[in-house]
């Protein structure tokens, strides 16, 4: 199982409290950090339309959609604001010499 | 509980006064042959996709099962008895109601010139329908009106490689929403495609395939498309009696001159205690959105204030747009570059409070920044606007201040 862990950035690349994207075998994710430290991971796009989440703003472990405002919970991807209500799928995250992996399917 | 009007935001207040409680009936009525469905995609994908056009169903119509909502499609409400209660359908038969809320939105107006009934119209999906045939068969689209429905159909004729001459009244494009810089760059994107824009016209006849401007003038197309603004759609509520002026008049609870009878969305001209103490009317599918939640929290007994700040966006080309508070409020400007292609302005009263901000360009460089702003704006905030120019600092930093 260990190669499905793929090496998506450095600690230091996500700002606390923010999200950036990564792509990997043709697939878009967001990484979050948040206030405290902790990382997560989810699809890349909003489920409203395929926007990438990664322009969105957040709040705490709100990803809001930078299209029309969809909110996200990123530790759990569930739909929190419409317009988007379908939730987001979210993928484990591990912290391994100061680099976040993620477990990609 | 009865709603009139099944758009955004009939459909929202309907989940709203579910979740805040209302156990009994709600019916939404609404004389579409659709439940609510997202308007905005009519002027911009649905036409330009290669697949066929389907309604995009609003999230909140997804959940009326579950909820217990009943939808009556298909069905016009003809009248409102305010001192009997009831409404009366236009197929016969009345049903009472406890309160009720009008969200019968708006519909595209008319020109008041000879063969207006020439030209279409975009409000519907049926109306985007009948455009996408005529459109996409890449011919010579003349559109009256440099407003948004205007320019974003302009966009996807383009698209669809067609060829576009648009006419406007005034002289300039989005004059009554958008900061004229930016409204002279979206401008220039469309002349720079290849749009042909006639400034400072007047028609005086519109046919089947042409205008004829007020100075003689001919220009012939394949079709005439008329997006010079909605109307809200009164009808019921001036019949029964309530106030109106440009819009059904609420308070800042969105209640109308009647204490039962609520409204929203399009067709309200509401009190938004933070900007004005004069009712004001939007069309934007945020505001819908919300203000049908408010009205269906207050319906179920909430009391809450309105504190909406409005938000609008919109895209043509590559470029997006997105406008935040009432940037026509501001008396100072101070712009914040983000890239070479993406720029925002914010908007600052006489006291330097943030009333409203303008962003045109790449979605990606500037979604995050007017979301910021638009909860600068909320907050009554006074940044500092050396901050706000200061495209090095994370915006967000001034929330926290
Ligand atoms: C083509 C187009 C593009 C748009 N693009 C954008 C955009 O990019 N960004 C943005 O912010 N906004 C956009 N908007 C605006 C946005 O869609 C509207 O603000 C929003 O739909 C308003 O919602 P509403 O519920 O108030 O009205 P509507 O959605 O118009 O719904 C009102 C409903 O009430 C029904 N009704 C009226 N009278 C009766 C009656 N007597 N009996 C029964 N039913 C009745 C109508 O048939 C209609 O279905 C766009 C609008 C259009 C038309
Ligand atoms: S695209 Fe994300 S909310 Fe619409």
């Amino acid at each position: 199982m260990e190669e499905r862990w793929i090496d998506a950035c450095a600690l230091d690349d996500i700002e606390e409290e923010d999200v950036i994207g990564f792509e990997h075998g043709g697939q878009a994710y967001a990484l979050y950090r948040t206030l405290d430290d902790r990382y997560f991971c989810t699809d890349g796009l909003c489920t409203h339309e395929k926007v990438h989440l990664c322009d969105g703003l957040v709040m705490d472990t709100i990803i809001e959609c930078p299209k029309h405002n969809g909110r996200f919970d990123f530790t759990s991807g569930k739909a929190k604001g419409a317009p988007a209500c379908i939730d987001l799928k979210t993928y484990e995250t591990e912290i391994r010499d100061g680099r976040v992996f993620i477990k990609a399917d | 509980m009865i709603i009139i009007g099944s758009g955004e935001a009939g459909g929202c207040a309907a989940v709203a006064l579910r979740e805040a409680g209302w156990a009994g009936p709600i019916t939404l009525f609404g004389e579409e042959r659709h439940g609510p469905y997202e308007r905005p995609p009519l002027s911009k994908e649905l036409l330009t996709d290669t697949e066929p056009p389907r309604t995009r169903t609003s999230a909140e119509a997804k959940r009326f099962a579950e909820l217990g909502v009943i939808l009556r499609p298909n069905t016009r409400v003809a009248e409102i008895s305010p001192e009997r209660k009831l409404i009366r359908l236009q197929s016969g038969g009345s049903v009472p109601y406890e309160n009720l809320l009008l969200a019968t939105g708006a519909r595209a107006r008319l020109l008041k010139v000879p063969g207006s009934e020439y030209a279409l119209t975009l409000r519907s999906f049926e109306d985007a329908w009948a455009l996408r045939h005529l459109l996409g068969a890449g011919g010579h689209a003349i559109i009256v009106g440099g407003g948004f429905i205007g320019l974003e159909l302009a966009a996807s004729a383009v698209k669809l490689g067609g060829r576009v001459t648009l006419l406007e009244s005034r002289e300039r494009l989005l004059a009554r929403a958008v900061p004229s810089a930016l409204a002279e760059r979206i401008r220039l994107e469309h002349a720079r495609r290849g749009v042909l824009f006639h400034f400072g016209t007047a028609l005086s006849r519109i046919e089947r395939r042409a205008v004829i401007l007020d100075n003689g003038e001919r220009i012939s197309g394949d079709v005439v498309v008329c997006g010079v603004g909605a109307e809200p759609e009164t009808a019921l509520a001036r019949k029964a009696g309530l106030r109106i002026d440009n819009g059904i008049v609420t308070d800042d609870r969105l209640r109308t001159s009647d204490p039962s009878i609520y409204a929203c969305g399009d067709c309200a001209a509401s009190i938004h205690p933070q900007f004005s103490d004069k009712p004001m009317r939007f069309e934007s599918w945020q505001v819908a959105r919300e203000q049908g939640a408010l009205a269906g929290r207050n319906m179920a007994g909430a009391d809450e204030r309105q504190s909406i700040v409005p938000w609008f966006w919109s895209e043509q080309y590559d470029l997006h747009l997105q406008i935040a508070g009432l940037p026509d409020l501001g008396e100072t400007m101070v712009e914040r570059i983000l890239t070479d292609e993406t720029q925002l302005q914010f908007h600052l009263d006489h006291g330097g409070r943030l009333v409203g901000a303008a962003a045109l360009g790449k979605l990606s460089d500037l979604a995050r920044d007017m979301r910021v702003a638009q909860m600068l704006i909320a907050r009554n905030a006074t940044p500092d606007p050396a901050a706000l120019a200061a495209t090095g600092r994370r915006l967000k930093t001034l929330l926290a201040a």
